[in-house]
């Protein structure tokens, strides 16, 4: 008993030292990019005039917020992440339900349907836009041709709708690959029960399965938004944001900006506001974290 | 008994269906990678054909596709296993010797990862710039590292904490130092865990697109960059697409086959186990 509480400090401070380069490279890769932004977000300047550089205060953010882009990339933002997590949830609830049950073959239809969260994004992206939804040699023209619909141009005449069944492809995969295992940890005896005292199928989910999923399905929304309020490749692969603006993401329009306009201070002030619109929603995603951790000392 | 007989029937088909409809697109781009060029744009769409190898053929023959391949593979593990060096450590530390603040420094590492990627994207691109990482797979490995050791921290946490203390203890008992404990004892003990947790930070560094598409130009450029690189002519190479995307993601979707029940939790961040 001595023994142990002897090696007990040395202990606790060579953990605290093996703990120290994770938490070092973290903070210097949050603190670091986020100094330079918010610095940047208040001055004028722009590589392609170099040397020009000089204190802006809140002239990029008025820039910003007096522009038409903003507003319209702040909305397609939140339509995009907002479309796509009611997608995902619906369909992966659907599916996890389907795939619960007992058939010959499930395992094979699982694999399947988990597929397409890991194919990468741009691949995902160019197969809906060649192979499926081009306006000409596309299968998706040649059917509604069949029917005598015509040909639909998805990406001009629907461009965020069209990114968003991409997207709600990709991402209806995660939903399930997290749902169906959790639909699957609930005790078998409860069903039992709840059968046995007459629930249909309907009852079942209502009283006893969807009270079950309510957390994992919380975990799905916030891991999809973070990703999804950065969506970017599909957006750059399939309609570079247009027509016009009608698909620009706040993501879009601050690479747009930046990369292709090299004015680093509005892209900055574009970048801060990127940072507040995520935090918004990692508060509520850090009390559902939280709560898993409950167990933790 | 012919109820639940038509029961399992109606499930096969609604199950094949459902299947069928989200594997599609993927199978569709298999089919297309042994077309010919003219094949893969015919309408009505060709379901019989004569097969070939050749788009495969030609893709391997470009020098710069083995170049992206190279540049993927190198990242991929790289970045994986610079995580992994950081993040075993940590989760050892923070699993058995917990203090006050573990739980905070998990959630503050947890919330390092909703930073958006474009809100720190001119910081990181001139400094990239100024340290002469623009383009260059150290660079790319760097980055993919840090954004995935959150979630690597996070899954090797829940691993390391299903090891009973007790055997850790045992291994102290008898004089074992910590690096001896943590590298003889634990590692052996949790490889299964470690080896998913490995999987699932190459699939996610693998399929990464936001910080290739915009660090890399040419020369460290991964297969993200490169498949992206067909979107920009309208022209007519669909069948050669197939087949190089069919050859960037096969590796990958075998992985995440093969530990799929096991990243569920680093994905959940260890609400799933």
């Amino acid at each position: 008993m001595t023994g142990a509480a002897a090696t007990k400090p040395a202990y606790s401070r060579h953990s605290r030292a093996l703990l120290a380069p994770s938490v070092v490279a973290l903070f210097l890769w949050m603190i670091v990019p986020l100094a330079m932004t918010l610095w940047f977000s208040a001055e004028r300047y722009n590589l392609l005039s170099p040397g020009k550089n000089s204190f802006a205060g809140w002239g990029n953010y008025r820039d910003l917020l007096a522009h038409r882009a903003l507003w319209v990339a702040m909305g397609n933002t939140l339509l995009l992440v907002g479309l796509v997590l009611v997608i995902t949830l619906f369909f992966g609830t659907l599916f996890s339900l389907l795939l619960d049950q007992d058939f010959p073959g499930r395992n094979l239809c699982r694999l399947l349907v988990i597929a397409p969260f890991f194919v990468m994004p741009t691949v995902s992206a160019l197969i809906w836009k060649n192979m499926l939804m081009n306006p000409v040699f596309g299968l998706f023209a040649w059917i509604t041709r069949s029917v005598g619909l015509g040909a639909i141009e998805y990406f001009s005449h629907m461009p965020l709708l069209s990114i968003v069944l991409i997207v709600g492809w990709e991402w209806t995969p995660f939903a399930v690959l997290i749902l169906l295992p959790a639909l699957q940890s609930l005790n078998p005896e409860q069903v039992e029960a709840a059968r046995l005292d007459g629930a249909g199928p309907v009852a079942l989910f209502r009283h006893i399965q969807l009270p079950h999923l309510l957390r994992p399905m919380a975990v799905v929304a916030m891991i999809e938004m973070i990703f999804l309020l950065s969506l970017f490749a599909e957006i750059y692969v399939t309609t570079g944001g247009g027509p016009g603006l009608a698909s620009t993401n706040l993501a879009y329009l601050i690479f747009r900006d930046a990369l292709l306009g090299w004015d680093v201070g509005r892209a900055s002030a574009g970048g801060v506001i990127a940072i507040v619109l995520a935090n918004i929603v990692v508060l509520f995603l850090m009390r559902v974290a939280g709560r898993n951790l409950e167990d933790v000392r | 008994m012919t109820n639940s007989r038509r029961k399992r029937w109606g499930l096969t088909i609604a199950g094949g269906a459902v299947a069928m409809a989200m594997f599609f697109p993927i199978l569709w781009m298999f089919i297309t990678s042994f077309k010919t060029e003219i094949t893969a744009v015919a309408t009505p769409p060709a379901v019989f054909f004569r097969p070939t190898l050749e788009n495969y053929a030609a893709v391997l023959e470009r020098a710069d596709y083995l170049a992206f391949a190279r540049n993927s593979i190198v990242v991929s593990l790289g970045a994986t296993l610079l995580a992994l060096a950081l993040a075993i450590p940590a989760a050892y530390s923070m699993a058995f010797f917990p203090s006050r603040r573990t739980r905070d420094i998990l959630l503050w590492m947890l919330s390092t990862k909703m930073l958006p990627a474009v809100g720190v994207l001119v910081p990181v691109y001139l400094l990239w710039r100024d340290l002469g990482l623009l383009d260059t797979v150290f660079g790319l490995i760097l980055i993919d590292s840090i954004s995935v050791l959150p979630i690597v921290v996070w899954m090797l946490f829940s691993f390391f904490r299903e090891v009973p203390a007790v055997i850790l203890e045992a291994s102290r008992m008898d004089g074992a130092s910590q690096t001896e404990e943590l590298v003889n004892v634990l590692l052996p003990l949790c490889t299964p865990g470690i080896a998913a947790t490995a999987l699932l930070s190459v699939i996610l560094c693998w399929n990464e697109a936001f910080w290739s598409l915009n660090l890399t130009t040419v020369k460290a450029a991964t297969l993200t960059a490169f498949t992206a690189s067909f979107s920009s002519p309208e022209g007519l190479f669909w069948a050669k697409l197939s087949a190089a995307s069919t050859l960037s993601i096969a590796p990958i979707l075998i992985f995440g086959w093969l530990s799929q029940r096991q990243i569920v939790r680093g994905l959940s961040f260890g609400a799933v186990k």
